[in-house]
C-alpha cells in the first residue's frame, strides 16, 4: 500500500519538475499533458487508498526518512493516510486533475503555458504534503509550499501591476497568520515534546486549560490566514487576479480549506477547549454573512464567487467550531466540487467574453453557451442547497448542528446567509445567461469553450449533484477517528418545518434574483441610479471600506516608517558608515599619496618617522609587560 | 668619577641622532653613505660597551659582523653610485624620483 | 680618572667630527672628518678593553672603507655643489633625537632590570684577541663564514657594477661625446 501512497504523493512533483524543464521554452502541449496524466495517476492511487480505507478501516502510516534528529527533537518525514487525510487527498487530486485538463484548454493561448503547469503541479504536491503529513512540521512545510505556489500563481501574469500586488498581498497576509501558526507549533512542542499528531494529542489532556487555549488560538490564527477569515480576508477577493483555473483549484477547492482541515485535524485539541470552538463558530457565522453581503452587489463574477467561497468557509468553521468536525469536512468536500465547477464555468464565460468580468455587460449568453449555462446553474443550485444536490446535505446539516447545539443566533445568521447565497448566486447566473443580450453593445462575440473542457468539468458536475448521497457512508468512514455525533432533530415536526422552511426561503430568494435581474430594463450601472447612491450599496461595493482602512492604518504608516528607516537609519547611519569607511580609505590614499613622491629624501624621513613609531610601541609594550602587575592593581582599583 | 655603561649609551645615542639627522638632511648621496656609517658606528659603541660591562663577548661579535656588513654595503653602494652617476651625471637625491608611485 | 678624561675627550672629538661630517657642504671635509671620527671611536674600544675590535675598526674603516670612498669620489664631480634644499629642521632633529632616546631605552631596559646574563663570559687571564678568536671560531663559526661569503659577493658586485665602461671617463670626454653616449644609452633603455 505504501507504493500507492508514494505514487499519490510524488506523481504531482514529477509532473511539476517535468513541466519546469520546459519553463524557458515556448509553449508545448506536452508540458500540460504529462502533468495532467501524472495527476490522473495520483488520483487513481488516492482512489485505491480510499477504497482500502473505506473497506478495511485500516490506515497507512509510513515513515519515509528522518528529517531532523537533534537531542530530544525528532521529526521524520512521515505520512499518514487515514479517514480524514484520504478525504482531502481525494478532493485535492480530483479537483486538480479536472483543473489541469481544463487548463490545457484555458491556457492554450498563454505564453506562460509551461510555467503555469509547473506551478500548478507544485501546488498539488505541496497540498498533498500538507494533508498527508503525520506531524505538524510536515504540515507546516506543505502549508508554506501552498502559500508559495499560490503567490506564484496569483501573480502569474506578473506584467500586470494588480496581479503582482494581489500576489504580494496574499503572501504577506498569509505570513502574518503563519507566524501565529508557528507559535502554536512551538507551543505544542514546548508542552508535549513531540510534533507527531498522535503523540501530541495524546499528551494534551494533561496540559492546563490556559496552555491549550493559547495553542488553540495560535493554530487558529494560522487557519484564519489560509482560509481568509475576518480580519485577514481581503486577500482572497484580490487573489482573483490569477488565472481562473487557479482560482478554482486553490482559492475555492483546496488551499483555502486547509484552515478547516487544520481545525478538523486538531479536533482532539479543540474538543478540550469548547470556548475557543465557540469563538471559531461565531467568527465563522460572522464571516458567512459578512462575505455574502459583499457578494450581493459586486460587479465582478469571479469576486462574487470568491466572496461566496469565503461565506462557505464561514459555514465550515461554524461546523468545526461547534464540534461537528465530520460535518465540516463533508461540507468542505461537497463545496470543493460545486465551487470549482462554478469557477471553471466563470472561466468559460471569461474566455467567451475576452476576459470581461462585469456580468452587467453580458446577458443572454445562455443561447450560445448552453453547456456552461447548465453547469453553472446546477452548481449554483447545489451551492444554494436545494434538494437533492450536494449543498442541501452538507449545508443544511450545518444549520441543524447550530440548532441542535442551541446556538440560535448562529442558526438564524446562517439561515439568513443561505438566502443571501441563493440570491447572489442566481443574480450572476441571471445576469450572465438570461435577459437582454447586452454584450452586443460592447462588440463581444461569445463562443462556447472547447468540448474537452466541458467534458473535463463533467466529473465535478456529477459529484456536485450526487455527493449528498454519500453522506451516511462518509459518516461511517470518518467517524473512525472523528467524534461520531449524529446530528438529528428528534422532533419530526421541527425537523420538517426547518427543512421545508429553509427550502422555501431559498427558493423565494432565487425567484427574486431571477425576477430582478432578468427584467429587460437592466442596464449597465453607471452610478446614477438611486440604489447605487444609497449608503448600504456604497458600503458593500467598497467591501465595508476595510481595504481602505488597512491601507490607511497599516500600509501607509508602515510605508512611512519604512521611508523613515530608509532615509534616516539606512541612509544616514548604515550607508553613511559604510561609505564613510570607503571614503576614509580614499581620503587616506589621496592624502598620503604625497608620501610616495619618489623622492628618496622624503622617503627616508618617513622611514625614520616609522621607526620612531615602532620603537615607541616597543617601549610602551615593554613597559606594560614590565609593570603588568602594577597596571592590574591600578585597573582593579578603578573598578575595571 | 667612574665612567659607567650609561655614559657610553648616551654617547651612542648622541652619535646615532647625529647620524639620523645626516640621513634626513643630506641630499648628496655620498654624504648619505657617510651618515649611514655614523649610525653603524654609534651602534658599535653600544655593543662594545655592553660587552665590556657585562663581561660577555657576544656584543663584540655583533660589532664584528656590523663592521663586515658596513664594508660590504660600502662596496655595493659605491658601485651602484658610480653606475648612477655615469648614467645621470648627478648624485643628487632629489633626482632619484623613478620610484614615484 | 684617566679613563674619564679619555672618555670625555674622545666623546667630544667624535661628536664634533661627526657633526662636521653631517653639516659640511664640502665632500672632502666630510670624508676627512668621518675618517677621523672612526679612529676616535676605536679609542673607545681600546678603553673598553676590546683591543681586537679597535684594531679592526681602524683597519677596516680608516683603511678600507675610507679608501673606497676616496676612490669612489674620484669618479664624481665633487666640485659641483649638490643643492641641500632643506625642509623643516625641527622635524629632522626632533625625529633623530626621539629615535635615539627610544633605542637607548630599549637597550637599557633589560640591563637596568639586571636579568641579562653573559652568554659567553670572558675568560679571565686570556687576552682579548685570544678570547675573540675562541668565540668567533667556535660559537660563531657559521655566521663568520657567511659574513665572509657576503663580503666576497659584495666585492664581486662592486667590481661588476663599477667596472662597466671603465675605459670611458666623463671627465676626459668632451660635451658632444657625452651627449652622444647618453643618447645611445637612452635608446637602449627605451628599447
Amino acid at each position: 500500500m505504501e507504493l500507492f501512497l508514494y505514487t499519490a504523493l510524488f506523481a504531482p512533483l514529477v509532473g511539476s519538475l517535468f513541466a519546469a524543464l520546459f519553463g524557458a521554452s515556448p509553449r508545448t502541449k506536452i508540458a500540460g499533458i504529462v502533468p495532467s496524466i501524472l495527476l490522473g495517476v495520483s488520483l487513481i492511487s488516492s482512489t485505491v487508498l480510499l477504497v482500502l480505507v473505506l473497506i478495511t478501516g485500516h490506515t497507512v502510516h509510513v515513515e519515509m526518512m528522518t528529517w531532523m534528529a537533534t537531542g530530544d527533537l525528532y521529526i521524520p518525514f512521515g505520512f499518514i493516510v487515514d479517514q480524514v487525510s484520504v478525504t482531502m487527498m481525494m478532493v485535492v487530486t480530483l479537483v486538480s486533475t479536472v483543473v489541469h485538463v481544463y487548463a490545457i484548454g484555458y491556457m492554450n493561448h498563454d505564453k506562460g503555458f509551461n510555467r503555469f503547469f509547473a506551478w500548478l503541479s507544485a501546488f498539488v504536491f505541496s497540498m498533498m504534503v500538507l494533508v498527508m503529513s503525520d506531524n505538524f512540521a510536515g504540515l507546516f512545510i506543505g502549508w508554506e509550499g501552498v502559500g508559495l505556489c499560490s503567490w506564484g500563481l496569483i501573480g502569474f501574469w506578473y506584467h500586470k501591476e494588480s496581479a503582482t500586488w494581489a500576489a504580494n498581498e496574499a503572501f504577506i497576509m498569509n505570513r502574518i497568520a503563519d507566524l501565529g501558526m508557528l507559535i502554536g507549533i512551538f507551543l505544542i512542542y514546548w508542552n508535549t515534546g513531540t510534533l507527531q499528531y498522535d503523540g501530541a494529542f495524546a499528551a494534551m489532556p494533561a496540559l492546563t486549560p490556559e496552555t491549550l487555549t493559547w495553542i488553540g488560538i495560535f493554530l487558529f490564527i494560522g487557519a484564519m490566514g489560509k482560509s481568509a477569515q475576518f480580519p485577514l480576508h481581503t486577500w482572497l477577493a484580490d487573489a482573483m487576479e490569477g488565472p481562473t483555473p487557479v482560482s478554482a483549484l486553490i482559492h475555492a477547492a483546496t488551499m483555502v480549506t486547509a484552515g478547516v482541515y487544520l481545525v478538523v485535524r486538531s479536533n482532539e485539541l479543540y474538543s478540550l477547549i469548547p470556548h475557543v470552538g465557540l469563538f471559531i463558530a461565531s467568527l465563522g457565522a460572522f464571516v458567512a454573512i459578512f462575505a455574502a453581503s459583499m457578494a450581493l452587489v459586486n460587479r465582478d463574477i469571479k469576486r462574487v464567487i470568491a466572496y461566496s467561497t469565503l461565506s462557505q468557509l464561514g459555514y465550515m468553521f461554524v461546523a468545526a467550531g461547534l464540534g461537528a468536525y465530520w460535518v465540516a469536512l463533508f461540507h468542505l468536500m461537497a463545496h470543493a466540487f460545486f465551487k470549482a465547477l462554478l469557477f471553471l464555468g466563470a472561466g468559460n464565460v471569461m474566455h467567451a467574453m475576452d476576459s470581461e468580468l462585469d456580468p452587467f455587460k453580458m446577458g443572454g449568453l445562455g443561447k450560445t453557451m448552453k453547456g456552461t449555462m447548465i453547469m453553472m446553474t446546477l452548481a449554483s443550485v447545489a451551492l444554494a442547497g436545494i434538494y437533492p444536490l450536494a449543498g442541501f446535505f452538507s449545508k443544511d446539516l450545518i444549520l441543524e448542528v447550530a440548532m441542535i447545539e442551541h446556538h440560535y443566533i448562529i442558526y438564524s445568521v446562517l439561515l439568513f446567509t443561505a438566502g443571501l447565497t441563493a440570491f447572489y448566486s442566481f443574480r450572476i447566473v441571471a445576469l450572465i445567461f438570461h435577459g437582454e443580450e447586452r454584450y452586443k453593445l460592447f462588440g463581444f462575440h461569445p463562443h462556447e469553450a472547447y468540448k474537452f473542457m466541458l467534458v473535463a468539468m463533467s466529473p465535478l458536475l456529477f459529484l456536485a449533484v450526487i455527493a449528498g448521497s454519500f453522506k451516511m457512508t462518509y459518516f461511517e468512514m470518518v467517524t473512525y477517528i472523528l467524534p461520531a455525533t449524529e446530528y438529528h432533530v428528534h422532533n419530526p415536526a421541527i425537523y420538517w418545518i426547518m427543512t421545508i422552511g429553509t427550502q422555501i426561503f431559498v427558493i423565494i430568494s432565487i425567484y427574486y434574483a431571477y425576477k430582478i435581474y432578468m427584467s429587460r430594463d437592466i442596464k449597465v450601472p453607471d452610478g446614477t441610479s438611486k440604489m447605487e447612491k444609497s449608503f448600504a450599496y456604497k458600503l458593500l461595493i467598497n467591501q465595508y471600506y476595510i481595504p481602505y482602512f488597512y491601507e490607511e492604518c497599516f500600509v501607509k504608516p508602515y510605508r512611512e516608517l519604512s521611508t523613515l528607516c530608509w532615509t534616516k537609519i539606512d541612509q544616514k547611519i548604515v550607508d553613511a558608515s559604510v561609505d564613510g569607511i570607503a571614503k576614509a580609505f580614499y581620503a587616506t590614499g589621496e592624502n598620503t599619496r604625497a608620501m610616495q613622491s619618489g623622492n628618496l629624501s622624503t622617503m627616508l624621513k618617513w622611514m625614520v618617522a616609522g621607526t620612531v613609531a615602532l620603537l615607541s610601541l616597543a617601549v610602551v609594550f615593554g613597559l606594560a609587560a614590565r609593570y603588568s602587575g602594577e597596571i592590574k592593581v591600578i585597573l582593579s582599583g578603578l573598578g575595571v | 668619577m667612574e665612567i659607567g655603561l650609561n655614559h657610553y649609551l648616551v654617547l651612542s645615542t648622541i652619535l646615532f641622532s647625529i647620524g639620523l639627522v645626516g640621513v634626513m638632511r643630506r641630499k648628496n648621496l655620498l654624504m648619505l653613505f657617510f651618515a649611514t656609517e655614523i649610525l653603524l658606528n654609534s651602534v658599535n659603541i653600544s655593543f662594545a660597551a655592553i660587552s665590556h660591562y657585562y663581561g660577555d663577548l657576544t656584543g663584540q661579535m655583533f660589532a664584528f659582523f656590523v663592521i663586515a656588513i658596513a664594508a660590504s654595503e660600502v662596496a655595493v653602494g659605491l658601485g651602484l653610485l658610480i653606475v648612477w652617476h655615469k648614467k645621470h651625471n648627478s648624485i643628487d637625491l632629489d633626482t632619484m624620483s623613478m620610484m614615484r608611485g | 680618572m684617566f679613563e674619564a678624561i679619555a672618555f670625555y675627550l674622545f666623546a667630544f672629538l667624535t661628536i664634533s667630527m661627526f657633526y662636521i661630517t653631517v653639516t659640511t657642504s664640502q665632500a672632502l671635509y666630510a670624508l676627512t672628518a668621518l675618517a677621523a671620527g672612526m679612529i676616535f671611536i676605536s679609542a673607545f674600544f681600546f678603553i673598553l678593553g676590546a683591543d681586537f675590535l679597535g684594531a679592526v675598526q681602524i683597519v677596516v674603516y680608516s683603511g678600507a672603507v675610507m679608501a673606497l670612498y676616496a676612490f669612489g669620489m674620484m669618479f664624481f664631480d665633487t666640485t659641483r655643489e649638490v643643492k641641500e634644499k632643506q625642509g623643516n629642521k625641527a622635524i629632522i632633529f626632533g625625529l633623530g633625537t626621539i629615535s635615539a632616546v627610544l633605542i637607548v631605552l630599549i637597550f637599557a631596559a633589560p640591563l637596568v632590570s639586571g636579568n641579562a646574563e653573559a652568554l659567553f663570559p670572558m675568560t679571565p687571564g686570556a687576552g682579548n684577541t685570544q678570547e675573540v678568536g675562541m668565540v668567533l671560531f667556535t660559537k660563531y663559526l657559521v655566521p663568520f663564514e657567511v659574513a665572509a661569503v657576503m663580503l666576497l659577493v659584495a666585492m664581486i658586485s662592486g667590481i661588476v657594477l663599477a667596472g662597466k665602461k671603465m675605459d670611458l671617463s666623463l671627465t676626459l670626454m668632451n660635451e658632444d661625446e657625452i651627449r652622444e653616449m647618453r643618447r645611445e644609452e637612452n635608446k637602449k633603455v627605451l628599447s
